[in-house]
């Protein structure tokens, strides 16, 4: 057993000082490579500074350098002898839905980053709001630019306080979330811990990070393979070998486990769990395995396997909470393609029931989504899907919506209501 | 207590999903393969994603005719031992029929676009699997793990699709394809790690040995059919290795007497440069090199 892999993601405001903070990241695990410095030095005595601006490390395309923007999700990687980390580095500017719902999609973790100077903000509730709903499983609050504050601990504590009420409204149990007092510029509690903050008694940054349970709550949910492909050799000496590949996208399934093929609803029993390295035991959620079983059963590409008498519901309409993430705004009634698993199909998006306004955590009336809006609708798909509400399985409660004529994705979809709003204290 | 996958495991596992998603989805899919160790990485996956039958898609290389001997040896041993078919695209034949000039500079790797983007068309590939990996360069940062291009290969930064969850809309109209990252995920000290643990043969220049080289830029090149040492330049005797395999003209070697993975491993994790930093000429052409020759349907 080697380290293991956390993938997390950043949200913040412009400002913030996030592109500082993940640049410290990578500086201080010395992820960044001399000619990477150089670099950044070179282009920082362009711009005429005096030190290093350790955002430049992380300033991608020319196009956002000229306009002194950030595009997109970017995505970064250093290591320590403890952990792997991807991280989705996503911006803060007005685009933050689509592109928070992105990064915080393949995240266990988000670092939400705030200036100590201002506080909880506005921009602050919308991400988190959009990591709740995203049901990212751990939550830290970076308070940055602490060195502006004169690392005041009443003004930290008070920000804190704040902050675990926002989190606990939107679900988030305490221990879920952490609160780190920090200064990218300076590098106090990021990878070192400071000792200008005796009284903060948790951990840096980076030590959360290393330590924090990679383990989703995939793990223990019941086991949900979509198909996505069968394996038929078809030689002389594997003549009647049929396996069906996937990806574990739930819970444990292991020989003799008894499964159910949804939609169609036959029931049988795995006999083997197979990889290219010889057969498993067991196999977990994120595992790509090739599964074999005891009766011969006509299953393609967009069944899926699940766990009997724990099964998902197999529906051809539901309710859903869609991101809408495309200049084109939703038109009531629209047909469009829906990929659930490993299974395109036909959708009916009926009226929006209603959008969340993030600022102010309640549901109000609209009479279409467009770009960053969050709304509610039921869909009325072709073929019956096997969902799971959102809140249980990731995995299985989640969907895109395409547009047929495009082929773009329009948006990201979860099954149910998976935003718990509960009234704010 | 559920165990979390290690690193490598996870990495490969996302890796498969990702070969077995294209073979579902896709008509015409295709690997790039150079016999470089991040596309013979990728032939290992795709073997590990269909095992026990066979890959089911060609390979395509894309030969800019400054090639080193092994690394052809080698490709050739590859697809005969996993009977694959190989197409070649030739930059030569551009050269020699006047559709391609070459470079003052002598540097043929950014000549590979057009003969590559010709075999898409002619094979009409719907799907082309290459070893790109988003620690590599910071254009590459914000690449999609499923990349669209239009019908001229071109890649337009702003109309990348979001990529969420593990669901990749492979959606394209005809003309279109889709250029397809399986290991985007993976650092180099990851590849290097994994080609340890899963035995992965590799090109003999990977590994330490003794060459003729010459200096230019602050990298060691070898002498070739591209050419050799100009002015001042001479050739020294000098044991090194190869960080990367591209075009010979602009393909540097680093000093190195690692002649073992472990050995190789520990020099990547003392290394102060990125291996593009330090041995690939054609980064260094600009700024933006890279995010220019993606824009027009580059690797």
């Amino acid at each position: 057993m080697g380290r293991d892999l956390l993938r997390f993601a950043t949200a913040g405001s412009v400002d913030d000082g996030k592109s500082t903070l993940v640049g410290r990241l990578l500086y201080d695990t010395k992820s960044v490579l001399a000619d990477q410095i150089e670099a950044v030095q070179r282009a920082s005595v362009d711009k005429g500074l005096s030190t290093p601006d350790l955002s430049l490390l992380v300033d991608g395309l020319r196009a956002e350098r000229e306009q002194g923007i950030t595009i997109d999700v970017a995505y970064r990687y250093f290591g320590t002898p403890e952990r792997e980390f991807v991280l989705a580095d996503t911006p803060g500017h007005v685009q933050y839905t689509r592109n928070t719902v992105t990064g915080a999609s393949t995240a266990e973790l988000a670092v939400l980053l705030v200036d100590a100077r201002n506080g909880i903000v506005e921009q602050t509730r919308r991400h988190a709001t959009v990591l709740a709903l995203l049901r990212v499983p751990r939550l830290v609050l970076a308070i940055n630019k602490i060195d502006l504050v004169e690392y005041d601990e009443g003004m930290l504590r008070a920000i804190e306080k704040d902050f675990t009420g926002l989190a606990r409204s939107l679900g988030f149990a305490d221990e879920a979330v952490q609160t780190i007092p920090l200064s990218a510029l300076v590098g106090d509690n990021v990878v070192e811990r400071s000792a200008r903050t005796p009284w903060y008694e948790g951990p840096t940054l980076l030590g959360h990070l290393e330590s924090v349970p990679v383990v989703g709550p995939e793990a223990t949910a019941p086991f949900r393979m979509p198909v996505q492909y069968v394996i038929r050799p078809r030689s002389a000496e594997l003549h009647d070998y049929r396996g069906y590949a996937g990806q574990v996208a739930s819970g444990t399934v292991r020989p003799g486990d008894a499964v159910v093929v949804l939609p169609e609803g036959r029931r049988t029993t795995v006999t083997d769990v197979d990889t290219a390295d010889g057969p498993l035991g067991s196999a977990g959620a994120g595992r790509s395995v090739t599964i074999r079983l005891a009766d011969d059963i006509d299953i393609s590409r967009g069944d899926m396997l699940v766990a009997a008498d724990t099964e998902p519901r197999v529906t051809n309409e539901f309710g859903a909470t869609l991101c809408w993430l495309a200049d084109k705004p939703l038109r009531p009634g629209a047909r469009l393609l829906l990929k659930h698993g490993t299974r395109t199909t036909q959708v009916m998006v009926g009226a929006p029931e209603g959008r969340i306004d993030t600022e102010t955590l309640t549901e109000v009336p609209a009479d279409t989504l467009e770009l960053n809006d969050i709304g509610l609708v039921t869909l009325r798909t072709a073929d019956p899907l096997p969902v799971d509400d959102y809140a249980d399985i990731r995995a299985t409660g989640s969907f895109l919506l395409i547009d047929p004529p495009t082929g773009n994705t329009l948006a990201a979809g979860l099954v149910g209501t998976p935003l718990n709003l509960t009234p704010a204290e | 207590m559920t165990q979390a996958l290690d690193a490598l495991d996870a990495l490969e596992s996302e890796s498969i999903h990702i070969f077995r998603e294209v073979a579902g989805e896709f008509d015409r899919p295709v690997i790039l393969f150079s016999g470089g160790k991040d596309s013979t990485l990728l032939v290992h996956l795709a073997v590990k994603a269909f095992a026990p039958a066979p890959v089911p898609f060609p390979l395509l290389h894309v030969d800019t005719g400054h090639n080193f001997d092994e690394v052809i040896d080698f490709r050739d041993s590859i697809v005969s031992r996993l009977g694959l078919r190989l197409e070649v695209a030739r930059v030569q034949d551009y050269l020699d029929d006047g559709r391609l000039v070459e470079r003052a500079d002598g540097t043929r790797n950014p000549l590979q676009t057009q003969p590559l983007l010709d075999a898409i068309v002619e094979n009409r590939f719907d799907a082309v699997f290459g070893g790109g990996r988003r620690d590599e360069e910071r254009a590459r940062a914000k690449e999609r793990i499923m990349s669209l291009r239009d019908a001229f290969g071109r890649w337009d930064p702003r109309k990348q699709r979001p990529e969420l969850w593990n669901l990749y809309n492979g959606r394209h109209a005809a003309g279109e394809h889709v250029r397809v990252f399986p290991i985007s995920n993976w650092t180099e000290l990851d590849v290097w790690r994994y080609i340890q643990r899963e035995e992965i043969e590799l090109p003999s220049i990977y590994y330490s040995h003794e060459r003729e080289v010459y200096q230019r830029d602050g990298m060691w090149l070898a002498e070739g059919p591209w050419g050799g040492p100009r002015g001042a330049e001479t050739l020294e005797r000098l044991s090194v290795r190869y960080r990367t395999v591209g075009d010979g003209s602009c393909t540097g070697a680093v000093e190195s007497t690692a002649t073992t993975l472990d050995e190789i491993i520990a020099e990547v994790t003392a290394s102060r440069l990125t291996e593009r930093g330090a041995t690939r000429a054609d980064d260094r052409l600009s700024e933006a090199a890279m995010e220019d020759r993606k824009r027009e349907g580059y690797f």
